[in-house]
């Protein structure tokens, strides 16, 4: 696991309140892990400011596991 | 009572907004309150200042979306997250609809509506991140009931209405209120040139037979910004002497 997945691991535990082993890559953050709307946009926010970066709201739609949060951060970091 | 807290008022250079941040500051906030001139916000810290109050003045034209996020990063780094928010700029641009221009409907919308989409947004983030906050905006019994010649007022301030129901239902899970207070006719700078006929028929209209003074809706916003208004949410509170009951 990257380092970067480690991160972004650690965030989606934090803000979801999930277990780590519950957030496999592929895992679902609405379907699988419960998260309700309003805790996808925290998510995004969290990984904004761990990032120190900006992720446009048609970006950050398409962010709904943890495959992708990574993907994401490490190709526009 | 709100020592600690940090509270953000818009259209604090006078008349309701004035009395807003001497309230909240007397309660022990913190609070930065805008002007939409540089004369206006060095006011506004003044006033604060002689209070003995902390907090000060900003320059901000609440319908200009890049100063609202360059001006809250500047109150962050200063003072600290804002917690309590208070929509109250406001303006008027009375016509009947018959004659009432693009412009006119445009302004009303824009700074009476359109800025408490943008004021929320904007100091939302910090609030889901305290875990906590209030968003209280500065309506109208005219949005209520309804008053000739103010349609484009009327609509903006009824739309603040709905608006905070459903942010109130959005955020709710987050420790967040948001709720309204409707002033009735408040003695301020906005009423002052009411003709006395119409004056004195308003009055009569009104339970309490007299206008409201801005500390009258002060005094409701430090009740809903402090400990009182924990379990209120989504709500408007009707201050106007009792003219419209609903």
């Amino acid at each position: 696991m990257s380092d970067i997945e480690e991160r972004v691991k650690k965030i989606v535990v934090e803000q979801l309140g999930v277990e780590e082993n519950q957030v496999t890559a592929d895992a679902s953050f609405v379907d699988d892990l419960g998260a309700d709307s309003l805790d996808t946009v925290e998510l995004v926010m969290a990984l904004e400011e761990e990032f120190d970066c900006e992720i446009p709201d048609e970006e950050a739609e398409n962010i709904s596991t943890l495959a992708q949060a990574t993907a994401y951060v490490e190709a526009n970091l | 009572m709100l020592t600690g807290k940090i509270a953000f008022v818009t259209g604090a250079s006078r008349g309701i907004g004035k009395a807003i941040a001497l309230d909240l500051a007397s309660q022990g906030a913190t609070v930065i309150g805008t002007a939409t001139s540089q004369s206006g916000a060095e006011n506004i810290s003044a006033y604060l200042k002689e209070a003995g109050a902390l907090g000060s003045g900003k320059c901000l034209n609440v319908t200009d979306a890049e100063t609202i996020n360059s001006v809250l990063a500047e109150i962050t780094k200063e003072f600290g997250v804002p917690t309590i928010l208070v929509n109250n700029a406001g303006i008027t641009r009375d016509n009947l609809l018959m004659r009432m221009k693009d412009e006119e409907w445009d302004d009303i919308i824009q700074t009476n509506l359109t800025s408490v989409f943008r004021m929320s947004k904007a100091c939302l983030r910090g609030m889901m991140k305290a875990k906590g906050g209030r968003i209280i905006n500065i309506a109208s019994v005219v949005g209520v009931m309804g008053n000739a010649g103010q349609t484009n007022y009327a609509a903006a301030k009824a739309g603040i209405i709905g608006f905070s129901k459903s942010l109130a239902r959005e955020v709710g899970a987050r420790n967040i209120t948001v709720n309204t207070i409707a002033p009735g006719f408040i003695d301020t700078d906005m009423t002052k040139d009411l003709p006395e006929e119409q004056r004195v028929a308003l009055t009569a209209q009104i339970p309490l037979q007299s206008l409201g003074q801005p500390e009258d809706i002060a005094k409701a916003v430090t009740f809903l910004a402090g400990d009182g208004g924990a379990y209120i949410t989504g709500q408007t509170l009707n201050v106007n002497g009792g003219m419209y009951m609903v």
